[in-house]
């Protein structure tokens, strides 16, 4: 029996004028990993950005449950506590607030939601260690402002590091592997796949086929023209990095 | 002498018919006169030169106008329809705290002063809490006696220490500096007086709590701090008032004298009523603070959180006189919903090699004003002067205003004078990050206006600075959605 994480039906979104979700659905059950490729441009940052509840996106119709729960009556910060976690592709700076504090206070909120004690500065560092020693982050780093003159490697580590803290229900990596070298790569999907077990799971939007060598999916969705117009499993995504996109999207 | 008598019999028999019973306080009638000065001076039972002081510089009052440079607008106030003073009613000076009314000391709990408690913790902190415009209670002040430290309500000090007062009375900050500092000369109620002896390092924090409470009376305190050579102390100030429609003009002195190689940190966190959300009500806050650095090598260090007030006019300045010495103001301001602020600093380099810092951080929300004004005076005798000024500014929302005048005087060639400033804004985007990790909206603005503030946070000690972190959280309630 699958449980599912999120079900998504028939959903459009636009942004001002323009719907750049159409009618899109798509199910994710527990301990499955799915990735979602597209060319530039056809809205998967979109799509997560929709999920996680940033403001300026219109629904207009469809539906989304996550974790059974309605997604759409849950503020961005409730959806994040409730377990819904977007590793972002710009992640943004907070001048003035260092890394640690800015992880204390998200942790924190977290198990607040889950009516666990918060955690004080010791037991924090403590496991903030633990974590960051795993995804190669020097304690030299959590003590800068967050995301404050970060590369991009450091930015995507960052996120990483957030997502393991954090222990999500559901992650959406929004190309978690730009920007990275073959070394950073490694550690970062070492740090997915320490994270994903029987009672999560992955939607890895990814361009390239490096990331997806190193996590398995179960599944491989095409998105084009704000919809999934093909699905398969790995195969498919080998097939997209032989001939790119240009056989899925014609028939659109 | 008889005359006197009269005069003063027939003002305790006005005296009585202006008695407000529902508030039990001790007070004069409306308005201000020389008479209302008189009876004020004997109500405190004065000496002469005192009163005489206060004449002139109510007679200097009377030819000024009230200031309208800054960036605030306001009602006019009626000075006349002003109460200057009202003391909470009690027979005799309380000799500690088990003889102060408790429902004062109800009071003060319930602002978060806890007297009872940090009586108990011996030796953290000693307080004079001024309750309107009376001492109500003093602590600590035979331990740090035994230091030779004077640390009393200025009215005390006027009866115990009269040398010392005149002699530094008005001596930083004269009647005839502004019109708020003038009218403060003419009517000051009370207030604190600090002495530190030469070579002394204050042992403790000295602590004030000041609070406004008598509907419709001016409070109008006067703190003068003395540090002698060689000598440190490290004073705070906080301030929080209750509720109140009408408005309240708070117009208070600050002077401080700071002698060879002494050291002076003053610390204020200001909370006062700043109004509802449509900008009724709330404390008019007009302050005059001023250091000298008389002595070479002397130090004065200004570090302040406003949060409070409808209207704040506060420029706490420092006058470097002594070679070598140095200014420093460290500032946080929030203004929310229709609170203005216009405040700054002056820095007068008058000394050799004297050198100031400026950290001003100015937070604006919801419909509020803010302005930075800030002054850098070079002399021509300050050789090698250094002034390193850095303000910045922070906005919340669409409709509060922010602005940055400094006003640079030199007229040496070899000062180095630098400034920086910067404005942002707290973008959707941070917002939606923090939020993207669980963090609400308000908790995300925190966080990030205590990034902001940090600098200036950092100056603030200890105990002080959690207090500060929690109050910038509170004033920020309710500035999105």
């Amino acid at each position: 029996m699958l449980t599912p994480i999120l079900e998504v039906k028939n959903l459009s979104a636009r942004a001002g004028d323009k719907e750049i979700i159409k009618n899109f659905s798509l199910t994710i059950n527990e301990g499955e990993i799915h990735a979602l490729m597209g060319p530039n441009g056809a809205g998967k940052s979109t799509l997560a950005h929709v999920l996680a509840g940033k403001p300026n996106y219109e629904i207009t119709s469809g539906s989304i449950k996550f974790l059974g729960r309605d997604l759409q009556q849950m503020k961005p910060e409730e959806r994040a506590t409730a377990g819904l976690f977007l590793s972002m592709q710009y992640p943004v700076a907070i001048p003035g607030v260092s890394t640690a504090n800015f992880l204390k206070h998200a942790v924190n909120a977290k198990r607040k939601y889950n009516q666990q004690k918060e955690l004080d500065a010791a037991e924090f560092l403590k496991l903030l260690r633990t974590e960051s020693a795993a995804l190669n982050i020097p304690a030299e780093m959590l003590k800068r402002e967050i995301n404050v003159g970060f590369s991009g490697g450091e930015k995507k580590r960052l996120e990483i590091l957030q997502m393991r803290l954090l222990q999500p229900a559901l992650a959406i990596l929004d190309e978690a592997d730009s920007g990275l070298d073959i070394d950073a790569l490694r550690i970062v999907a070492e740090g997915i796949n320490r994270l994903h077990n029987e009672h999560n799971a992955l939607l890895i939007i990814t361009h390239h086929l490096d990331l997806l060598n190193q996590i398995t999916p179960d599944f491989v969705h095409i998105y084009y023209n704000g919809h999934i117009v093909r699905t398969g499993d790995k195969k498919l995504a080998e097939e997209l990095e032989e001939n790119g996109y240009k056989n899925f999207v014609e028939n659109e | 002498m008889t005359k006197n008598k009269e005069i003063l019999d027939k003002l305790d028999d006005k005296y009585k018919y202006g008695f407000i019973t529902d508030i039990e306080a001790d007070t004069v009638p409306c308005g201000l006169s020389e008479d209302i000065i008189r009876m004020i001076s004997a109500k405190k039972s004065e000496p002469q030169w005192l009163l005489e002081w206060r004449l002139k510089a109510y007679r200097y009052w009377l030819t000024m106008q009230e200031p309208h440079w800054a960036k605030l607008s306001f009602e006019p106030i009626d000075y006349q329809a002003l109460r200057y003073y009202a003391a909470p009613k009690q027979k005799t000076a309380p000799k500690n705290l088990s003889e102060v009314d408790p429902q004062l000391l109800e009071t003060y709990n319930k602002l978060g002063i806890p007297l009872k408690e940090q009586e108990a913790l011996a030796g953290v902190v000693a307080v004079d809490a001024v309750f309107d415009s009376v001492s109500v209670a003093t602590t600590y002040r035979a331990q740090l006696a035994q230091k030779g430290i004077i640390f009393c309500s200025i009215s005390e000090a006027i009866k115990d220490h009269p040398e010392l007062v005149q002699k530094y009375l008005g001596s930083v900050v004269p009647y005839t500096d502004n019109f708020y500092a003038c009218l403060n000369s003419a009517v000051f109620t009370d207030g604190s007086f600090v002495y530190i002896p030469k070579g002394v390092r204050c042992p403790v924090e000295l602590s004030t709590y000041f609070r406004i409470n008598a509907r419709g009376t001016g409070q109008f305190e006067r703190t003068l701090i003395v540090a002698e050579d060689d000598s440190y102390v490290s004073y705070l100030e906080g301030c929080t008032a209750p509720q109140r429609d009408e408005n309240q003009l708070h117009a208070a002195i600050v002077e401080i004298v700071v002698l060879n190689n002494a050291e002076v940190k003053y610390s204020t966190v200001q909370n006062w009523y700043p109004g509802d959300k449509d900008g009724k009500g709330g404390v008019y806050n007009f302050v005059t603070k001023r250091a000298a650095c008389r002595g070479i090598n002397a130090k004065i260090s200004w570090t302040q959180v406003e949060t409070g007030s409808a209207i704040t006019w506060k420029y706490p300045s420092c006058v470097l006189q002594g070679d070598n010495s140095v200014g420093e103001f460290y500032s946080v301001a929030i203004t929310h919903n229709c609170q203005q602020a216009d405040t700054g600093t002056k820095m007068i380099h008058i000394g050799k090699n004297t050198r100031s810092k400026i950290i001003s951080k100015g937070i604006s929300a919801g419909k509020s004003n803010q302005t930075y004004r800030g002054l850098v005076e070079v002399g021509a005798k300050a050789e090698n002067a250094r002034n390193y000024s850095q303000c910045d500014s922070l906005l919340i929302g669409r409709d509060c205003g922010s602005h940055t005048v400094p006003y640079i005087r030199n007229r040496n060639k070899t000062a180095v004078l630098e400034h920086e400033a910067t404005t942002s804004k707290i973008s959707d985007e941070q917002l939606f990050y923090c939020q993207q990790r669980g963090i609400n909206e308000e908790e995300a603005i925190g966080l990030i206006v205590n990034g902001f503030c940090q600098e200036v946070m950092q100056k603030l000690p200890m105990e002080f600075a959690i207090e500060a972190g929690r109050l910038i959280n509170i004033s920020l309630e309710g500035s999105v959605g």
